[in-house]
């Protein structure tokens, strides 16, 4: 019998490995049989610094899949980098990123409006002018007055809960406005100005630099008043950009059309090149890596790289790794030291716990040099504009010396106990703690681990500083992204005491007056170069203060798409850009 | 007979209630237990920057402020008389029967649910037609052949079937059959039977197959088993005695009296299957209400997981009651009363 079984798994196992092969195959010969211009020839991070296959060609249905479904298609309800990126193909914001590789896609270029933004009131006052001649799908001319609902609209927390809210908190809202569908008659001008049908005005409570990155965000993609159908509105948002919704299945499958009334000539920046959009929703994961790789589908649309299953067969094998992009993501895997609980109330004995740290062994925790990432030297990541290496602490495996000397100051020169967190059913996490747990131990520092569902992580285990006191919680696993590739963008909800709540945080460990005050400095800069330098500030007192132990920035392997055209990773998102992408 | 339905129909009712309070406080009872706030349990309905403020008024907005014998009721009498939800922007009808309304996916839940059945049902229904015929036909006949190659053959299959898990075979014939060799659809393809019944079997085959296999292995393992004790009683030699056709004794006789393990685990399986081939359907992409399960844990979106408890409890129920109905036709030694 198990000469029988052992021929069965063989079997099976020769099977899945002629069919990979085919798979294989098919990709390259189809990339040299005209799939892809002759130009266009892969190799490994190819479209990270350029764009791969550019073309203007028109046509073809280009098909994107989830493994899940992300949180709304409406653009006042998105908090998703991938939702963000693709938006933009059926709503167009004010602002948005130019569809550029690398760094360069992080720059902001005028979109819905006809330019960025421009600063009165020492940065307090935000005027935008609208192009000419744009419309809806309907036909109906988009207006100021468009823009302004949509941004109102999504101040409305109860109907759009998942959206962002920056200008919940920024704008100069009166105080008897709850929302567009509970007050609608309120006057909100001294909010949000429309002198004409082209000019849109915004006022802020005080002075912020970075405005332009607000006026980036989906929910000033314009949305029609008599169009708004509240929480009904994701089932057909109305399409400003290049193309619109033909099906609405939630959960299951979005397919967008050129809308008609979209004139180039008023979009710069966009492409437009498939006649048609399929987006398949609750794709099985490893599935998904199968027909990327195997040509069936060109995008996985979350954009952070392929499956544990996938990624050593496509890493291995000499054809498939050349067609893999390994961007760097503005993202951070790190561990909050927080200094609610005793004695790492005591930097020196935070510090202990950064010295002693087998950083190596982290990164492999997190997937290694390709799918987890760089090792990290602080909280920043390195695309961030302003981003400085900060040299505080080894990256290798550990300075034990300096770990003990620390502990000595600290008062704790034979080590100490203390509780990790992390979400058991993430099995990188896990290795993570262990992994820490190991290291610290060389110096005496006992760590107890304890894993919670991460559906109630931060809600009611490490993100709710009763239950971390109560629980004499030290140190906890964690990640971040960038809301937007920049100083404000990614730190400000994570190092801001002041954003401390009851339960839901995501900042547990970094409570400085000091550095609440760098950011305050940084917010009212108007002048990018010293607003970046401010963040910087900021990074390197949360290392000095040794707030967190940084694990690594995150690095994805993504599969470069086989007959798809203009296929680039932008730096905006650290994903393919989904603008201008084409069908080959 | 009518009496014994109804008696059972009312004890089914009672356990459906029973089902949807071991449910309503798993979901509900226990978080508070274990310290949650209404606060804390609200935090699952907003966005990743919702201020304390946007937090309290969910919590108020969802009912979770109110005593949990209020909740519990609030849910059960919308089963029955349906429900009205404050969406914000306006009030959501949920007609009856309102299984609860997701604040994730700003839907109601029935109509997503009956939305997904479907898939579901078409998955259990090919893939139990072909585990019945397969792996009743496998084991009757290695029960005839004992000890034969294809006995030794088709257990040794029928011990990888069992072995093997979906999330294998199916990626494995995904891989195989779709990607490489192109002669089945790939995952995630669905058609309704009543648009295109052939192209309806042809996505379904290998979804059908790969859990039909698994399925197959055991009902081949059970049937051989029940034969081999079946066809060793004396009213089998007394058949035989009398003169009938070799045919007659094994079907009529011999496996007839085989059915009756098989009809109730058949039961059990097939009723699980319509409450939702969780690892079948994530496996091919099928948007079943499996699939609608999974997402509901993973987003831990409790009104969903509430709505697919209780449906799949339903099937399960309602499958046992056929099935105690068909002992009677199985096995002339039960009556029922």
């Amino acid at each position: 019998m198990k000469k029988k079984s052992a021929l069965a798994v063989t079997a099976v196992g020769a099977a899945l490995a002629l069919g990979l092969s085919a798979c294989g195959g098919g990709g390259a010969s189809q990339s040299q049989g005209g799939g892809e211009s002759a130009a266009a020839k892969h190799t490994m991070n190819a479209a990270l610094e350029n764009v791969f296959n550019p073309s203007d060609k028109k046509g073809g249905t280009l098909k994107m899949a989830i493994s899940e479904d992300w949180d709304s298609i409406d653009p006042g309800d998105t908090y998703y980098a991938l939702s963000w990126n693709l938006i933009r193909i059926y709503g167009r914001p004010l602002v948005t990123y130019n569809p550029a590789p690398g760094a360069k896609g992080r720059e902001l270029v005028p979109d819905l409006a006809e330019s960025l933004g421009t600063p009165s009131d020492d940065g307090k006052t935000w005027t935008y002018k609208l192009r000419e001649g744009v419309k809806f799908e309907d036909g109906t001319p988009i207006t100021s007055k468009d823009v302004k609902y949509a941004v109102l609209r999504s101040l409305d927390k109860k109907t759009f809960p998942n959206g962002p809210t920056y200008f919940n908190d920024w704008l100069d809202l009166p105080k008897d406005f709850k929302s567009v569908y509970e007050t609608p008659d309120v006057n909100t001008d001294q909010a949000i100005e429309t002198p004409d049908d082209r000019t849109i005005v915004f006022h802020l409570k005080k002075p912020f630099g970075g405005f332009d990155n607000f006026a980036a965000l989906p929910s000033t993609i314009p949305v029609p008043k008599d169009k708004d159908t509240g929480t009904k509105y994701r089932e057909h948002p109305i399409a400003s950009g290049p193309y619109m919704f033909e099906t609405v299945q939630t959960g299951k499958q979005y397919t967008l059309v050129r809308n008609p009334h979209w004139d180039p000539a008023t979009d710069p920046i966009r492409k437009a090149l498939p006649d048609r959009y399929e987006i398949y929703l609750g794709v099985n994961a490893d599935d998904l890596d199968n027909r990327v790789i195997s040509g069936d589908l060109h995008v996985d649309l979350a954009g952070t790289g392929v499956q544990p299953a996938a990624l050593g067969r496509v890493l291995s094998d000499p054809q498939l790794k050349e067609r893999v992009d390994n961007p760097t993501g503005a993202r951070t895997w790190y561990i909050p030291i927080v200094p609610d609980v005793k004695p790492l109330d005591n930097v020196e004995c935070r510090k202990a716990i950064i010295y002693a740290a087998d950083r190596v062994s982290l990164q492999q925790a997190y997937g290694g040099e390709f799918a987890g990432g760089e090792i990290a030297t602080g909280l920043m990541p390195p695309s961030i504009d302003g981003w400085k290496r900060i040299d505080l602490y080894p990256t290798g495996t550990g300075d034990l010396e300096k770990a003990k000397e620390a502990l000595a100051k600290c008062g704790q020169p034979n080590g100490f106990e203390t509780t990790m967190a992390y979400r058991s059913d993430r099995p990188k996490e896990k290795a993570t703690a262990e992994s820490l747990q190991q290291s610290l131990a060389r110096v005496g520092i006992k760590l107890n681990l304890k894993g919670y569902p991460t559906s109630d992580y931060f809600t009611l285990y490490f993100g709710k500083p009763s239950f971390v006191k109560e629980n004499g919680i030290g140190l906890g696993t964690h990640g971040w992204g960038a809301d937007w590739n920049d100083g404000f963008g990614f730190m400000s909800q994570i190092t801001d005491s002041r954003t401390i709540r009851e339960s839901g945080n995501y900042n547990i460990s970094i409570k400085s007056p000091e550095i609440d005050k760098l950011i305050d400095q940084a917010n009212e800069e108007t002048d990018k170069a010293k607003r970046d330098e401010l963040w910087a500030q900021v990074d390197y007192k949360v290392m000095e203060e040794a707030f967190v132990l940084p694990i690594v920035w995150s690095k994805s392997v993504l599969v470069r798409p086989t007959g798809a055209t203009n296929v680039f990773v932008t730096g905006a998102f650290d994903m393919y850009d989904y603008l201008n992408m084409g069908v080959a | 007979m009518g009496t014994y339905i109804i008696r059972r129909l009312i004890g089914a009712v009672f356990m459906l209630i029973v089902v949807s309070m071991v449910t309503f406080s798993i979901f509900f009872v226990v978080p508070r237990l274990a310290g949650a706030t209404p606060m804390d349990m609200a935090n699952r309905y907003v966005g990743r920057a919702a201020t304390a403020e946007i937090v309290a008024d969910q919590a108020e907005r969802l009912g979770f402020n109110d005593p949990l014998v209020v909740q519990y009721g609030r849910w059960i009498a919308g089963v029955f008389f349906g429900a009205e939800y404050d969406t914000g922007a306006g009030v959501e009808q949920c007609p009856a029967p309102c299984f609860g309304y997701s604040f994730i996916t700003r839907q109601p839940v029935w109509p997503d649910l009956m939305d997904r059945l479907p898939v579901t049902v078409s998955l259990a229904v090919g893939a139990a037609v072909l585990w019945l015929i397969g792996g009743i036909a496998t084991g009757v006949v290695s029960a005839l052949k004992r000890g034969s190659l294809f006995d030794r053959a088709a257990m040794g299959v029928a011990l990888a079937g069992v072995s093997l898990p979906i999330f294998f075979t199916g990626i494995a014939s995904l891989v195989v059959f779709s990607y490489g060799l192109g002669i089945t659809a790939p995952g995630g393809s669905y058609t309704p039977f009543t648009e295109n019944p052939v192209e309806w079997a042809y996505n379904m085959i290998l979804p059908w197959t790969t859990l039909a296999f698994l399925y197959a292995a055991s009902y081949a393992r059970l049937t051989r088993a029940g034969m081999l004790e079946t066809m060793s009683e004396d009213y089998i030699r007394t058949a035989r005695a009398k003169g009938l056709p070799e045919s007659k004794v094994i079907v009529k006789h011999g496996l007839r009296g085989a059915l009756t393990p098989i009809v109730t685990i058949f039961g059990l399986d097939f009723g699980l299957l319509l409450g939702g081939a969780v690892l079948t359907e994530s496996t091919f992409s099928l948007n079943g209400v499996g699939k609608y399960a999974v997402n509901a844990i993973m987003k831990n979106d409790l009104p969903q997981i509430m709505g697919v408890t209780m449906l799949t409890a339903f099937f399960v129920v309602i499958a046992n009651l056929i099935v105690d109905l068909l002992y009677a036709v199985v096995d002339p030694r039960v009556r029922l009363s």
